[in-house]
């Protein structure tokens, strides 16, 4: 199995997201992550959906994709030509003795301090999912109380778009 | 144009706009507003079913026979979900139809009003798009698209689901209204290298075949496969959703591939060394076992979906475009290689496709009992009542029969559920059938078990004129399942008896209880007179009991699973694939 990045423009419609999610799971396929939201467009939304497939089926995921009305365009992000990021929020033990240490982990992955309580902190980090791994890997041993993450967004390297040709097609039909 | 006018007026000045003349539905309370209107429209008749899948069916009945989108109407909750069946059916066999349902006011969806159900949630993954609509302003527009939708590129159902406050609602209606389908955009016209590189494949090959899907039914392509055909000299095999796209009687015909195909169309496949598939999609009836199925052939495959091109089975060229475009451009890159002097030779594959056409031709055996043969009533219908007639069937033996032992040379003249499989379509659907084509010649060609699940219809079709012919081949059992508790479940007959031998119900006087003329036929000698009153009978339904046989089998058969190489001509007879010579 290997992981695919794909970025999905879709008009901006109610019910869009259940017709993505209700084809993944009506033709077997798996959804790893996926994150949606608005665009520099207010009629088109944008999903990062992260699919763990062969390669003959992310052919058929995306070709069935296409086939939905209300989706505009399916891009293939590949990891080493666009930026790939996650957001991690997490609430790690932390008391007078720990407070100190945990702040130095949050100074090293270059993260953030948004929540201090008595006896915890909450961690603002984003980056990849593996700097993420390693970040959850190092605050572990301190008592992580609860976390959340969010799905993978992405956007390609260079000057060019993806959006600027289809957003054409929605102008014109707005 | 504007007007004023409340959603409901808005809504059927729209169906008119886009050309609608015939509905089927039964109304309800949240549709109730739709049917005010419409009881004024002077083009479109509106015909009352007696349950909505009749409706979805009759739909798909007329859009098949008149190529055109068919409507079906209903109510909110099970008003919607007695739909679902009929859309399931026409997703699969890509039948144009929009279903336009009536949904709780707007201010109630999500509160389990009464009526309620999510009919667009439902719906989702057997509709090739579905609407939910709660702007009165939006419903001119919903409406083109819908139809616009459901009738091009791969065709298939498209529901409209409509608040009742919305359809109450008065606000200024405007006509004609743009679509707005940025994400949808069918490509019809063929990739013109693909094409040529398909042309010089099938010039090269020494056992091809044309492999002819639904596709090209859809797409009107007959006469240009007809060309296609006979300037190549392949063979062609029609699946069951292509029967008549080719003439049976044409001697390149090689008949009907699959589960209960010809010896020589599945043998054909499975020796092949090149399959152009033309608007099929590698269904699991036709290929039996995936990785056995054609093993030596290279695939050119064309389809107007994307999706269905390497699904199954890996195309070496894809073609994406519709069927008779498709054709339309191969013939000419034939043409071309055939002006250079590259002329494909398929003389010694013809000699084997012979042997096979010869040795394993379809047939039956009497029963010798002295019962009559379904076969034989089958036979005698397509015989008496002839080309130009409409032949429906249900879901079963029957249908494999319908398929197997009337010749189809004209396109579209059988129609029957195929992908979804759906017992009780052949009633309702050649309701449709008939509606759309009212001068033409309609037989239904049903089970005694199809026919029990729909065919209060008939009372449709006798108060509103619509004269159709059924044939009920009467075993007394689900017989294709209990051809398979012979085959595979040691003659265990599980629940497949109706015991409908013990005249309950009474099919002749249910269709005289139905105002239809009811016939009753148990002897062979009495087939085709029996046929022949039929067919004089035009002023009503006619309904004829075929007391058949219980223990004939459908054959030949290549078993679920197994793969086609397996086939049997009979119970346990396979074929000799080699001529010896």
């Amino acid at each position: 199995m290997s992981r695919h990045t794909l970025s999905v423009l879709v008009e901006n419609k109610p019910g869009v997201l259940a017709r993505i999610a209700s084809l993944f799971s009506r033709r077997g396929f798996n959804i790893d992550s996926l994150a949606v939201g608005p665009t520099e467009h207010p009629e088109v939304s944008r999903m990062t959906i992260v699919v763990n497939v062969e390669d003959l089926p992310l052919e058929q995921v995306t070709k069935q994709l296409n086939k939905l009305v209300n989706v505009l365009k399916i891009v293939e992000l590949d990891p080493t030509s666009s930026v790939q990021r996650e957001l991690l929020l997490v609430k790690v033990r932390a008391d007078t003795e720990t407070r100190s240490q945990v702040l130095e982990t949050v100074q090293l992955f270059r993260a953030k301090v948004v929540d201090v309580a008595p006896d915890a902190v909450t961690i603002e980090a984003t980056g990849s999912k593996e700097k993420l791994e390693a970040l959850i890997r190092v605050l572990e041993p301190f008592g992580i109380k609860e976390l959340v993450q969010s799905g993978m967004v992405a956007i390609g390297r260079g000057a060019r778009s993806i959006t600027d040709r289809s957003l054409r097609a929605v102008e014109r039909s707005a | 144009m504007t007007e004023q006018m409340t959603g409901a007026q808005a809504l059927v000045r729209a169906l008119e706009l886009v050309g609608v003349d015939t509905i089927f539905g039964i109304p309800g309370g949240a549709i109730l507003p739709a049917y005010d209107p419409l009881f004024d429209s002077e083009q479109i008749r509106h015909i009352l079913v007696r349950h909505e899948q009749g409706a979805g069916h009759a739909a798909q009945g007329y859009a098949q026979a008149t190529g055109r989108v068919g409507v079906c109407i209903a109510t909110s909750g099970p008003g919607a979900t007695n739909l679902v069946t009929p859309i399931a059916d026409a997703y699969m066999d890509s039948v144009p139809i929009v279903a336009i349902t009536g949904q709780v006011a707007s201010a109630s969806i999500g509160t389990d009003a009464f009526q309620e159900a999510d009919i667009v949630g439902i719906t989702m993954p057997i509709t090739k798009h579905n609407f939910l609509v709660t702007d009165p302003a939006d419903i001119g527009r919903t409406i083109v698209e819908a139809f616009h939708i459901a009738g091009t590129g791969r065709r298939g159902p498209v529901l409209v689901d409509i608040a009742k406050d919305t359809l109450q609602a008065t606000f200024d209606f405007a006509w004609p209204v743009p679509m707005a389908l940025p994400g949808y955009r069918p490509v019809t016209r063929p990739h013109s290298k693909q094409v040529r590189e398909a042309a010089r494949l099938i010039t090269e090959a020494k056992r091809p075949v044309l492999y002819v899907g639904g596709g090209v039914l859809k797409a009107q392509a007959s006469a240009e496969l007809k060309v296609l055909a006979e300037l190549t000299g392949a063979p062609v095999v029609t699946t069951l959703m292509a029967k008549g796209a080719f003439p049976d009687s044409h001697p390149q015909h090689m008949g009907m591939p699959g589960m209960h195909g010809t010896v020589g169309a599945v043998g054909a496949l499975q020796k092949s060394d090149l399959l152009v598939v033309l608007g099929a999609r590698f269904d699991d009836r036709v290929t039996g076992k995936l990785d056995s199925f054609a093993p030596d052939a290279a695939v050119v495959h064309a389809d107007i979906d994307p999706a269905e091109i390497s699904k199954n089975r890996h195309a070496d060229v894809p073609i994406v475009g519709d069927a008779r475009e498709v054709l339309a451009d191969m013939i000419v890159a034939i043409q071309a290689e055939q002006a250079a002097g590259r002329r494909g030779d398929y003389a010694e594959w013809w000699q084997q496709l012979n042997y096979w056409k010869e040795t394993y031709p379809l047939g039956y055996d009497l029963p010798e009992n002295g019962e009559l043969s379904p076969q034989y009533v089958i036979e005698r219908i397509g015989k008496i009542a002839g080309p130009e007639a409409y032949y429906v069937a249900g879901v079963g033996q029957h249908q494999m029969w319908a398929a197997q032992h009337i010749g189809y040379d004209r396109p579209g003249a059988f129609v029957n559920s195929g992908g979804a499989g759906t017992m009780g379509f052949a009633i309702p659907a050649a309701m449709g059938v008939k509606v759309g084509s009212p001068e033409s010649v309609v037989w239904a060609i049903d089970g005694d078990g199809c026919f029990q699940m729909t065919n209060q219809e008939l009372a449709t079709c006798a108060i509103e004129n619509i004269p159709i012919k059924v044939a009920i081949i009467n075993n007394g059992n689900l017989g294709m399942v209990r051809q398979w508790q012979t085959l595979f479940y040691n003659q265990r007959y599980s629940n497949t008896d109706l015991q409908t031998s013990r005249r309950i119900p009474d099919f002749v006087k249910l269709a005289d209880a139905y105002g239809c003329v009811g016939l009753r036929c148990e002897k062979a000698e009495d087939v085709d007179a029996t046929i022949a009153k039929a067919m004089e009978i035009n002023d009503a339904p006619v309904v004829i009991d075929f007391v058949v046989h219980k223990d004939a089998m459908v054959w030949p058969m290549v078993a679920a699973g197994t793969s086609n190489d397996d086939i049997k001509f009979a119970r346990d007879l396979a074929p000799v694939w080699e001529n010896g010579e």
